[in-house]
């Protein structure tokens, strides 16, 4: 990798903070006792787990014994869903989203895998905005309704849901209620003690910690069952030796949220929304997609119509710029998004869509020089294109 | 990322003879907007000679696309339409230092073009579209995947996927393909199906069936009675409609829904069609 790198890919993954880097070291060097042993080092190992417990736990407004740790979002996801089914063995329905990430949608296509029977998955529709309709979710609760999996943000498009409504909403009915939230955490305020959400999940690398670490949030007297089943550790919820530097790190990573919480929602805010005015206002037949007002603030997805986004990000990546694209041929799979499908964007417009995510460490300058680079590269490919009519 | 090689990136940073020729003698263009690549290529042709004067393509498409559409016109030109037309996806590829085989697709795009630019300029229509419709994601006939699979030489579905796009959305056709592929390696040529009412169609057709049975047969008979449909979404079997006029309050119009507007549709268009009611 050489030259300069402007990474406004934080959907995807994010750099790890140098104070977080700091802080896991000593525990990939000396630190390096089993926290379960009986010396006085693994003690101090055990003391770094329950710190970043805790620092966790300020994070999303929970109670340190309310976080588990695990090795990723997608193994907090299946945790949390495969619980709540066995929890209500006799309930067969499921809810959940069209835009779901595949860790929850993928889980809840297959789950028969797991459970032996089939259940009855009902996909909520989203809007042209990417909204869900809170009528559709109502009606679709039921007395068969084992647990509601939906996503606080979306990753693609950065829509909230309402979570805090639809939570309460499964609790009226006793279903359990999970959320997806590894785009949210850090992002946007979360309080877990006000709301009815039973499970969360979170993933350290989407807030500046390594991969390979992640949290499930259980509410306190919410009914659990492993999904490792091992030796006693995180209080026999989740058996493994712990992965110590990483979760300090996440600890770590989570207590930089609490103090970049703010700039989050200034800051990036105001540079995502100077780099999507800017973009929108230069570039002809670009769509914004998402709703503009129930958003991340890091997040912007637009659509270049008429142009292929695998050839857009060739062309940014040349000038180190990194982004990612819902078309298909980014994927190596053959169909654009499933989100921006579920949404009713035209395909004219779906391939050719562009997910620009920004964080804190993002400046004006790199925004300004992207509004400088993309208005020619999206020219230089209509120009291509069968389909470009200049008018 | 994907691994293409220097002459794929020069040739997509700097494609060659972009546009359209001057006189258009043939003009060929495959792929659509929904499958995410598609390719225009125009010819000029010298008529004494047969000789290809001159050629220029557009492309809506990932950079292996563009890549391959540059390198077809620069393959082209000056060659006649007889040297041209022995010209194999393969040769397009080689000729780029190699594709990634997930990316083949954008080569047989390349030759696909070809064929249809030269049919174009000497009056044919082309044979290939003809077969009965296998992935219905991508529109790809039984006719294309046996011919992919015998000049390729492939030996799985995978590999049929990467080079024809066939398989590659939802999936649903992985068993007829394996068939086709076993068939077809067989020495048996796979036969068209017969035709009448299709088990298989892409949305894209779906939906112009539909909007033809309902204007030909369902919204005369509920217009007798001050009614109107409206069809609002087709996705995969699930056919969303919504009911206008008398019939949008008419305490009635789940019964109608079910017992007729699906009734027919099934009849007529695909029986595993399931009719709902909603709105955008």
């Amino acid at each position: 990798m050489s030259g300069r790198i402007i990474y406004l890919d934080n959907n995807a993954t994010t750099p790890v903070d140098p104070e977080v880097r700091a802080a896991m070291m000593p525990y990939l060097t000396d630190l390096y006792g089993n926290p379960s042993s009986m010396y006085s080092f693994a003690g101090e190992v055990a003391a770094g787990l329950k710190r970043a417990r805790a620092q966790v736990a300020a994070l999303i407004g929970a109670m340190p014994e309310e976080i588990t740790f695990t090795s990723c979002g997608t193994e907090s996801d299946s945790t949390a869903i495969l619980s709540a089914v066995r929890t209500f063995p006799e309930k067969r329905h499921i809810i959940t989203t069209r835009v779901e990430h595949p860790a929850v949608k993928n889980l809840c296509e297959n789950i028969s895998l797991f459970t032996g029977h089939k259940y009855r998955v009902t996909q909520l529709k989203v809007d042209d905005r990417g909204m869900l309709d809170l009528a559709e979710y109502e009606a679709a609760l039921s007395d068969d309704t084992a647990v509601v999996s939906v996503m606080w943000a979306n990753n693609e498009t950065g829509v909230i849901f309402p979570i805090a409504e639809m939570a309460r909403m499964a609790k009226k009915r006793g279903i359990l209620f999970h959320t997806d939230a590894v785009q949210a955490v850090g992002k946007v305020p979360i309080d877990l003690a006000a709301l009815d959400v039973d499970f969360l999940s979170l993933s350290g690398h989407k807030l500046h910690a390594p991969k390979g670490v992640g949290v499930l949030y259980v509410k306190k007297g919410t009914l659990f069952t492993p999904f490792l089943i091992g030796g006693h550790q995180e209080r026999g919820r989740r058996g493994g030796t712990e992965n110590v530097a990483s979760i300090v790190a996440l600890g770590k990573a989570c207590e930089l949220a609490v103090s970049h919480m703010a700039q989050e929602n200034s800051r990036v805010r105001a540079l995502r929304d100077r780099l999507e005015e800017g973009l929108l206002a230069r570039i002809p037949k670009s769509i914004l997609n998402g709703d503009k007002i129930n958003r991340l603030p890091n997040t912007c997805n637009i659509s270049f119509e008429y142009v292929e986004g695998e050839a857009i990000l060739l062309h940014m990546n040349r000038e180190g710029i990194c982004a990612s694209s819902g078309s298909a041929c980014t994927s190596g799979s053959l169909e654009p998004s499933h989100v921006l499908r579920a949404m009713g964007v035209p395909f004219t417009a779906a391939h050719g869509s562009i997910r620009f995510s920004l964080s804190v460490y993002n400046t004006e300058e790199e925004i300004d020089f992207v509004l400088d680079t993309m208005p020619p590269i999206i020219a230089s490919l209509r120009k291509l294109s069968p389909f470009w009519k200049e008018d | 990322m994907w691994d293409y090689t220097e002459k794929v990136k020069d040739h997509f940073e700097n494609p060659r003879n972009v546009g359209v020729v001057d006189r258009v003698d043939g003009d060929g263009q495959v792929g659509s907007l929904s499958c995410g690549d598609a390719l225009r290529l125009t010819i000029q042709v010298d008529k004494a000679s047969d000789r290809i004067e001159d050629a220029r393509f557009q492309t809506f498409g990932c950079a292996s696309a563009i890549a391959s559409s540059s390198a077809l016109t620069e393959m082209v030109i000056g060659k006649t339409l007889d040297e041209a037309s022995k010209i194999t996806n393969e040769d397009i590829a080689n000729y780029l230092g190699g594709l990634p085989k997930e990316k083949m697709h954008c080569s047989v795009m390349g030759r696909e073009a070809l064929e249809a630019a030269s049919a174009d300029y000497r009056g044919l229509v082309l044979p290939m579209a003809q077969g009965e419709v296998v992935c219905e994601c991508f529109g790809v006939t039984d006719l294309e995947i046996i011919r992919a699979i015998k000049e390729s030489h492939l030996r799985s579905v995978e590999e049929i996927t990467n080079f024809t796009k066939a398989g590659g959305g939802c999936g649903k056709c992985e068993e007829k393909l394996r068939a086709i592929l076993q068939k077809t390696v067989q020495g048996e040529a796979a036969q068209p199906a017969a035709s009448g009412k299709p088990k298989r169609m892409t949305t894209l057709q779906k939906v112009k069936k539909i909007e033809e049975v309902l204007d030909r047969e369902i919204r005369p008979v509920l217009k007798k009675d001050g009614g109107d449909i409206e069809l609002v979404d087709v996705d995969g079997d699930i056919v969303t409609v919504a009911m206008r006029g008398a019939c949008g309050t008419c305490a009635k119009s789940q019964t109608t829904i079910k017992e007729y507007v699906e009734k027919k549709l099934r009849e007529l268009v695909l029986d595993s069609l399931i009719v709902e009611e909603g709105s955008l």
